[in-house]
């Protein structure tokens, strides 16, 4: 039994006919002579699906993908992880989180290290389930922690709406979410870069829509096709970029047409927009501070704002020395080419959230493919 | 940022809140169907369509005929890509017949 | 009390040995003797959370995953210990539930527990319930299995679908309210093993593959006998509800706990014998190849992807989370 939607976008007939259609491309595209392509999946969800399906190593060598920051869990600071732990240490606190985020390092501990310790953490799936949490103890308080970027900010704000609505006035949000947009501009105009086109966010584009990259192709002359996140989707989007660049076109494609409208998820963005407004900035881990890169709620919502409710340690935490998160976020080294990969920053002992998360870049290679470190 | 999957909306367990279960696989989870139901549409319009499901809502309605168009478009190519190389192959065989019985003629 | 919780045990699990109430089990060797030449001697301490879940309980695991460490060895199991720490406050009744089950579990497998212990602590000094099992098996003269024994050209053969037991239990345990058809798959493997024997005495590996899954046995085979191991992720099985909870959950199923699977690795000439024997007995049924042994990558475990590329797969570190990235 199939699971449709699914099984016929990892086809691996499809897959053998976009590879050689990507080999025949290749001397079209007068860059690839000189070194290889660069092409940069944002996402990590792409990143994810390239090492679980050993992309990489299907294509030719003058096609490198480069992985982007665009993984909510790689880029928290370790001060926000402290503010986590600090609301869930307190005895009234029941804390509930997405899994992604319990094995991030604080400076201190991780949230998994915590409920070790005795705070009440749970796991959830989704955050209605938090609010159904809030409604069954009511003597608790219930914090959701909110990470994701647009493709979650509908999913979250529902739920304060909803929580409103019901008065339950015993959950709040700690919201962490960051938008896509002016990652893609701060990496865009990051020096130290050589980008020759994007493999753009899917989910993240099923609520904004695509035309919010039309900044991309026109501003800064990159093609960049909207990709879901199936193999197929990964060598199809990588095969119409190529296409573009052989072309000499440089627009915004959508190959995920079957789930992203070209105008976004209206519903999605009311949702969003009654419950955030942007920041003025916020502080990524490894890219430091950026514009307009992170929502807070609003003041109509401010009963159920988790930072409003509680004092929180606030402190901006700089990475370790060692770290070189940063450059790996903005794909400028590879995660082999970190000084401190697969030694003083394993799975097992991370010192950065790359090698904690699992579409981490630095995870990625170290348990999917490359063991050894390599001098950049 | 990204983990959706596809699923069916198999039953509508509440229409106040959307709430419907959606089946992947085999397996069932309520889901919040809000923000793929039309103004003045009942959530139960959407029994039996495939949505696109993320931490619990569901966030778009599958187009099916996108998808299969998709589909076809990349079969249609391998096709393409088979003949051509059939073709391809034939030409050599062609050609080296031709090079070994009668290498002289070649260069006329 | 204290007698209140020996009578429970001492009554459900009822046989000579544990009745006669000494302070001692006491087996002739010559029983013994009449099984193999070399004893196997195990024990594991179950800590399972929730107690108790779809398809079994921390009692039925407790046997079952001794029994299995024995069988592993080709041996027959025969006698098994049980220890026991009570969080003060637990009901009795769930004494009486757990007890029962490992009796029904150490009859199905043909095992005696013939002594245990039981302590009761202050609440918040144990969780609920722990147990330990240790057991004693007899491994046939001539048998002689071991982690170190893959060589290239051996095949990789499981005894069905896996990730069951991994998926029952996240659900149980997390309010990710799914709703699955998904048991554990706790059971017994010790007649599996010996029918396998029976068709070939020179299997080489085996192991079941609980905490960690089939990707860790698989990097433990790879390591011990520093061999490559291939396998295709086509030819592994697994049960459709379990594929669409992982695909809901963000989990590789590789890695997924079992309770009742087995990786079993066997010279090329064995293969056939082997899997026809595995699918003769109701406990693999669904057996399947799923790779091979090879001679390049040492020390590493590769999979062939659906898609076609191919990639390394690693040990776990940590417990595998459900994600939404």
């Amino acid at each position: 039994m199939a699971m449709k939607y699914v099984d016929e976008f990892r086809d691996p007939d499809k897959a053998r006919t976009l590879v050689a259609e990507i080999r025949g491309l290749i001397p079209r595209i007068p860059r690839a002579g000189e070194r290889p392509l660069q092409i940069m999946e944002v996402c990590g969800g792409h990143t994810h699906a390239i090492f679980r399906y050993g992309i990489q190593q299907m294509l030719p060598e003058e096609v490198e993908f480069v992985h982007g920051p665009g993984c909510p869990v790689c880029v928290l600071p370790m001060g926000r992880v402290d503010d986590c732990v600090a609301i869930a240490e307190r005895p009234e606190v029941i804390f509930t989180t997405f899994g992604d985020a319990m094995r991030v390092p604080g400076s201190q501990k991780s949230l998994l290290k915590a409920k070790a310790e005795g705070a009440d953490v749970r796991m959830v799936y989704s955050p209605l389930d938090a609010l159904a949490i809030a409604r069954k103890n009511p003597g608790r308080e219930v914090v959701f922690f909110g990470l994701g970027f647009e493709t979650t900010m509908p999913s979250t704000a529902m739920t304060l709406i909803q929580a409103r609505r019901a008065g339950q006035t015993n959950f709040s949000l700690f919201c962490n979410h960051i938008t896509i947009i002016p990652t893609i501009r701060a990496i865009l105009d990051s020096a130290d870069l050589q980008l020759d086109g994007f493999i753009g966010p899917g989910h993240v584009s099923m609520v904004i829509g695509t035309r919010a990259y039309d900044f991309i192709a026109r501003d800064y002359h990159k093609p960049i096709t909207v990709a879901g996140f199936e193999p197929l989707d990964v060598l199809h989007s990588l095969w119409m970029v190529l296409r573009q660049l052989a072309e000499g076109r440089c627009e915004v494609e959508n190959q995920y047409g079957r789930i992203v409208p070209e105008a976004g998820n209206a519903r999605a963005l009311a949702a969003v927009d009654e419950v955030y407004e942007l920041r003025p900035f916020f502080e990524w881990r490894g890219l430091g501070s950026i514009d307009h890169s992170g929502v807070r709620i609003r003041d109509a919502y401010a009963a159920f704002d988790a930072e409003r409710k509680f004092s929180v340690p606030n402190v901006v935490v700089a990475d370790p020395k060692a770290c070189q998160c940063g450059e790996v976020l903005k794909g400028v080294i590879k995660p082999h080419e970190c000084k401190v990969f697969g030694t003083a920053c394993t799975p097992e002992m991370p010192l950065g959230s790359l090698m904690v998360s699992s579409e981490g870049a630095c995870a990625a290679y170290y348990s999917y493919g490359r063991r050894e470190r390599v001098p950049a | 940022m990204c983990l959706g999957i596809p699923g069916r909306i198999v039953e509508v367990t509440d229409p106040e809140t959307m709430t419907a279960m959606v089946e992947v696989g085999g397996v069932r989870r309520p889901t919040n169907i809000c923000f793929i139901v039309a103004d003045d549409t009942p959530p139960s319009a959407y029994l039996g369509e495939w949505v696109l499901v993320h931490v619990g809502f569901a966030m778009s309605l599958i187009d099916a005929a996108e998808a299969e168009r998709t589909l076809a478009m990349l079969t249609e190519l391998g096709e393409i890509q088979a003949e051509i190389d059939a073709m391809q192959q034939s030409n050599e065989a062609n050609f080296s017949l031709r090079g070994t019985d009668h290498g002289h003629e070649v260069c006329r | 009390m204290r007698r209140l919780i020996d009578e429970v045990f001492v009554r459900t699990f009822d046989n000579a040995a544990l009745s006669a109430l000494e302070d001692q089990a006491t087996i002739a060797l010559s029983e013994l003797l009449a099984h193999g030449d070399r004893l196997a001697f195990t024990t594991d301490t179950y800590v399972v959370d929730p107690l108790f879940f779809p398809g079994g309980d921390i009692g039925k695991l407790a046997v079952a995953g001794t029994v299995n460490d024995l069988a592993m060895s080709g041996a027959r199991p025969l006698f098994l210990s049980c220890g026991v720490v009570l969080e003060e406050g637990l009901p009795v009744e769930t004494l009486h539930r757990v007890a029962a089950s490992m009796k029904q579990m150490a009859d199905r497998a043909g095992v005696k527990i013939v002594t245990g212990d039981t302590k009761v602590v202050e609440r918040g000094a144990a969780d609920k319930m722990f147990i330990n099992t240790a057991g004693i098996g007899v491994v046939p003269a001539g048998i002689s299995i071991s982690a170190a024994n893959a060589r290239p050209g051996d095949v990789v053969i499981v005894n069905g679908v896996l990730g069951d037991h991994g998926t029952a239990i996240l659900i149980a345990r997390n309010q990710l309210s799914l709703e699955a058809d998904i048991e554990s798959d706790c059971q017994p493997l010790d007649g599996l093993v010996a029918a396998m024997l029976s068709s070939c005495r020179n299997i080489h590996c085996l192991r079941d593959a609980t905490r960690g899954g089939l990707a860790t046995v698989l990097n433990e085979f790879a390591q011990s006998s520093n061999v490559g191991i291939r396998i295709s992720e086509r030819d592994v099985p697994l049960r459709e509800e379990v594929k669409g909870a992982c695909e809901i959950l963000g989990l590789d199923p590789l890695y997924l706990a079992n309770e009742g699977r087995l990786v079993a690795v066997v010279p090329p000439d064995g293969a056939d014998a082997v899997l026809a024997a595995m699918r003769a007995h109701p406990s693999g049924s669904s057996a399947a190849i799923i790779g091979e042994v090879t001679d390049e990558r040492r020390g590493m475990v590769t999979m062939q992807t659906i898609f076609g590329g191919e990639r390394i797969v690693d040990m776990l570190v940590g417990e595998q989370l459900p994600r939404i990235c």
